[in-house]
């Protein structure tokens, strides 16, 4: 069966085609039908092929699939290849479910749309790019994937390209995250020159032969890849472009935090942990600069009033606690948190999306209010993808997932106090503007009369993603609650599990205890502020201090400003002085001497055969008396 | 022998001359017609008797005759009919008629007592001409058929005057 | 004897040459510029007739046919041209046709 994997990405590519070329022609109940409908077979396909990888023999834990040659030249040899583990089947099975379940929400969301095939067209080549990304045994095959789904969120954020500043978004995503795109073609040259394949099972072992651990060429290349990542996750300090995407209609969103794009980053760091671990310095930037960005961006996102720019804020966050993980060195906890993630975030986002098409567009929470009896199935979805959000203990996915990230964070030999401050703060940043985001929606005065209540094509895979948010935490239990161990020892073939300090028994239980009290209390501050004495809020948000942090969060952490005012604004600078570029006068010079030039040669040329034979005759003269002469 | 040779050559010369300073095409004709003829003369001397018979036949023949053919279609009406009393005149055949006479009494001289007779030159005849020809040479004779073939269609193609329609088309 | 004609029938064709060279240049008639192009390329034949009596090859007279092929062909193309021309123009002179002025 795993020779029919190449199945799983050509599917969403094979929608993409039918919709790119047939798309206007058929109905929408048939460009629905090809765009859901590809990447539910790829889903089953996925689910196929993983249930017979999981069936094979014991001690096969990879499969590669080579689909013929790509480019071969001097020595270096690039294919089209792909490569099955356990890593890669769980990317699969999530991309491949989400995506199909927010396929299905998008039937109904973009209903009304009028490029109804172009939309479903990009969302599939988003779907198959990204299955490339995670499949691919070969780094630029994978660079190739990567690049796909740049294009595809600069084409899908810009969707609705009537409105220029939707434009402006999609630009400044394709721009900012090509600073990261380009450290990892840097990163790749580096590999191929100094390791002459890209292979990344054979990249990992040559590396691990080669370099010594802490070599300069170790982390050269993990710190090329990783800049790589932080663009591709939006991590600090390329995390602007992220709250601009959400200029794109909302499935896009979801698709991008959920299922794609920006969990590329934590998959490209998992796929070549090996050259992290050869680096401690760049391993430990990982999990610094995952530490920051969870915080900084949790702190932005409690100030936020557009929905969907709070839960983009989120997303930055919560791809932090991935990077924490992936920085201590807790490779399954990292991806396991991604596909928790993966599910509550897309519900919030399904939950949103339903929440802006039943108030008319509009995004800003303060104009809603008092939607929880009016969007009752709404509302409750919503109200479980925040908790899992926040990590309600016990019952959410999201609490194991997190709980093990940031006990790993203080349990690894990687991992310090300050990390696990960060985390733990984190999580009480994350549980507060959560909530202030359910409180503000859903409860309070209502401001909304709701004309028509979304339908059960949205309804539905935002219950399903309620329940997988609820209960796929139950695979991986802490030593507390259970101790089960499924997703880690699944993944133990292709990701190292971690080893824990030593440390007193029952320390897991009381830090995860504490953390999950701290959640708790973020969840009572957003009560007090947002619900129970609303005031509180106002009157801090209107002290002097209050309003001038609430506009430094606002505008996330000025990075907006900074970068326009020293990168954005020199460089126009620089492009408008140059606006006639100098360079170019050489050019224009060359051209107007040879127009001049020929302006005189061009008087020779009068038409006249009998000057024309004269100049033979000349040229023969001349030839003959160099022969004669010479 | 010597006398021949170098009666040819100073009728070749002077006959060329001639040709090229002449008004009328048709004098001009005649005059190279003789220098065509004198140079044929010299091709015998220099013991080629083959080329110097095509010399005659083609280029004095065939090719002459239809530069002659051309000056006729350009010539017509009463400037031609002026043309052609001109023609008659003592001074417009005067000149090649002596290098004519010239050229004819090389000719019996040569028929009286042989042309490579003094020179004792080697003579080439059509046999070695023709199976040099058609030996090493036969990728030429190939690429000259070619070429004549070329000739005849471009020349059929260019002389075809015009209907008039296609005349409007082309917008004169 | 015959090298010493061989070497005079070079002179003379190196003579009537530059008459043919002098006929193109000077006159402005079409036919008589394709009538000098012509006396050149006789010229040209009977300097390969030379040559070829010289060493006692046939070589210098197959040239020479070739020359009249070549000939044939190209005055059977000029001639055409020079009734167009003349059809085009109403004149035979080569100077009025120009229109390829760069």
């Amino acid at each position: 069966m795993p020779e029919f994997l190449w199945i799983i990405p050509a599917l969403p590519f094979g929608g993409f085609l039918l919709l790119a070329i047939a798309g206007r022609r058929v109905s929408k109940t048939w460009v629905a039908l090809i765009g859901a409908g590809s990447v539910g077979l790829a889903f089953a396909a996925a689910l196929s092929v993983g249930i017979s990888f999981i069936g094979a023999a014991p001690g096969v834990n990879s499969y590669v699939l080579d689909l013929g040659t790509w480019i071969s030249v001097n020595g270096f040899t690039s294919s089209f290849s792909l490569y099955l583990d356990a890593l890669s089947l769980v990317m699969v099975l999530v991309i491949t479910f989400v995506g199909f379940l927010i396929h299905i929400y998008s039937a109904g969301f973009m209903a009304g749309e009028e490029d109804y095939a172009r939309f479903f067209a990009y969302m599939n080549l988003f779907i198959g790019s990204m299955l490339i990304l995670v499949l691919a045994d070969d780094l630029l095959f994978l660079y190739l994937g990567w690049e796909g789904v740049g294009l595809c969120s600069y084409l899908l954020i810009g969707f609705w390209y009537k409105d220029p500043l939707n434009g402006l978004a999609a630009r400044k995503a394709f721009v900012v995250t090509r600073i990261g795109d380009t450290s990892l073609s840097l990163g790749l040259f580096l590999l191929a020159t100094n390791l002459g394949t890209l292979r990344i099972q054979e990249v990992m072992y040559l590396a691990a032969g080669r370099w010594p651990v802490g070599s300069g060429m170790a982390l050269a290349a993990s710190a090329l890849l990783l800049g790589g990542a932080i663009g591709k996750s939006a991590q600090l300090p390329l995390q602007t472009w992220l709250p601009d995407a959400m200029a794109g209609p909302t499935p896009v969103s979801a698709l991008i935090h959920a299922a794609t794009m920006v969990t590329a980053g934590v998959y490209l760091i998992a796929r070549t942990h090996l050259l992290f671990t050869l680096a401690p310095q760049v391993q430990t930037a990982v999990a610094v600069i995952g530490a920051l960005t969870l915080v900084v961006a949790g702190l932005s996102a409690v100030t936020q009033r557009d929905i969907k720019r709070v839960l983009a804020y989120s997303t930055i966050s919560q791809i932090g606690y991935m990077f924490v993980a992936l920085g201590v060195g807790a490779w399954s906890a990292a991806i396991f948190h991604f596909m928790t993630h993966a599910f509550f975030k897309a519900l919030l986002f399904l939950g949103a999306g339903m929440v802006i098409i039943s108030v008319d567009h509009e995004h800003d929470m303060f104009k809603m209010g008092g939607l929880r009896s009016q969007l009752p199935a709404v509302f409750w979805t919503f109200l479980i993808g925040a908790c899992s959000l926040s990590a309600l203990p016990f019952v959410t996915a999201g609490f194991y997932s997190k709980e093990l990230i940031i006990y790993y964070s203080l349990a690894s030999p990687l991992g310090n106090r300050w990390l696990w401050v960060a985390g733990v703060l984190g999580a009480f940043i994350t549980s507060l503007y959560a909530f202030r985001m359910v409180f503000i929606t859903f409860f309070g005065e209502s401001r909304f009369r709701v004309r028509e209540r979304p339908g059960m094509i949205m309804t539905v895979p935002a219950a399903v993603l309620a329940v997988l948010s609820l209960v796929a935490g139950f695979i991986e239990l802490p030593a507390s609650a259970g101790k089960t161990r499924i997703f880690s020892t699944f993944l133990s073939s292709s990701l190292p599990a971690i080893t824990i300090r030593e440390a007193a028994p029952g320390a897991e239980t009381a830090l995860s205890a504490f953390a999950a009290i701290v959640s708790l209390l973020g969840i009572f501050l957003a009560y007090i502020l947002f619900f129970h004495r609303r005031r509180y809020a106002d009157r801090l948000t209107a002290s002097r201090a209050g309003r001038l942090g609430h506009r430094f969060l606002f505008g996330g952490w000025g990075f907006d400003w900074l970068y326009n005012a020293f990168i954005v604004r020199p460089f126009v600078w620089i492009a408008r002085i140059n606006k006639d570029d100098f360079i170019d006068l050489v050019y224009l010079g060359m051209l107007w001497s040879g127009s001049r030039l020929s302006n005189i040669l061009s008087i020779s040329q009068n038409g006249k055969v009998r000057t024309y034979a004269l100049g033979i005759a000349f040229g023969a003269v001349i030839a003959l008396a160099i022969m004669v002469f010479k | 022998m010597n006398a021949i040779f170098y009666l040819s050559a100073a009728v070749a010369v002077i006959s060329t001359a001639l040709t090229i300073t002449r008004a009328n095409a048709a004098h001009a004709l005649l005059y190279f017609i003789v220098s065509l003829l004198s140079v044929s003369l010299i091709f015998f001397v220099l013991g080629a008797p083959f080329v110097a018979a095509l010399e005659v036949i083609i280029y004095a023949g065939a090719i002459m005759v239809l530069f002659l053919f051309v000056i006729m279609l350009l010539n017509l009406g009463a400037e031609a009919a002026e043309k052609e009393r001109e023609l008659l005149t003592p001074q417009v055949w005067i000149g090649p008629g002596i290098l004519v006479a010239v050229l004819f009494c090389e000719l019996l001289y040569g028929l009286r007592y042989g042309f490579q007779g003094a020179g004792g030159a080697m003579i080439i005849g059509p046999k070695l001409v023709g199976t040099t020809l058609l030996g090493p040479y036969l990728i030429g004779v190939e690429l000259a058929s070619m070429l004549l073939l070329a000739g005849l269609v471009g020349a059929y193609h260019l002389g075809r005057r015009s209907t008039p329609d296609e005349e409007a088309r082309e917008g004169r | 004897m015959t090298a010493v004609y061989s070497e005079h029938a070079l002179v003379l064709s190196v003579v009537l040459f530059a008459l043919g060279l002098f006929g193109v240049l000077i006159r402005r008639n079409i036919i008589f510029i394709l009538l000098s192009i012509e006396i050149m390329l006789n010229a040209a034949g009977l300097a390969f007739v030379a040559a070829g009596a010289k060493w006692a090859a046939a070589d210098g007279q197959v040239m020479f046919i070739f020359i009249l092929a070549m000939a044939a062909a190209e005055v059977s193309v000029g001639l055409a041209l020079a009734l167009q021309m003349h059809h085009k123009l109403k004149t035979l002179d080569a100077d009025s046709a120009d229109r390829m002025k760069g």
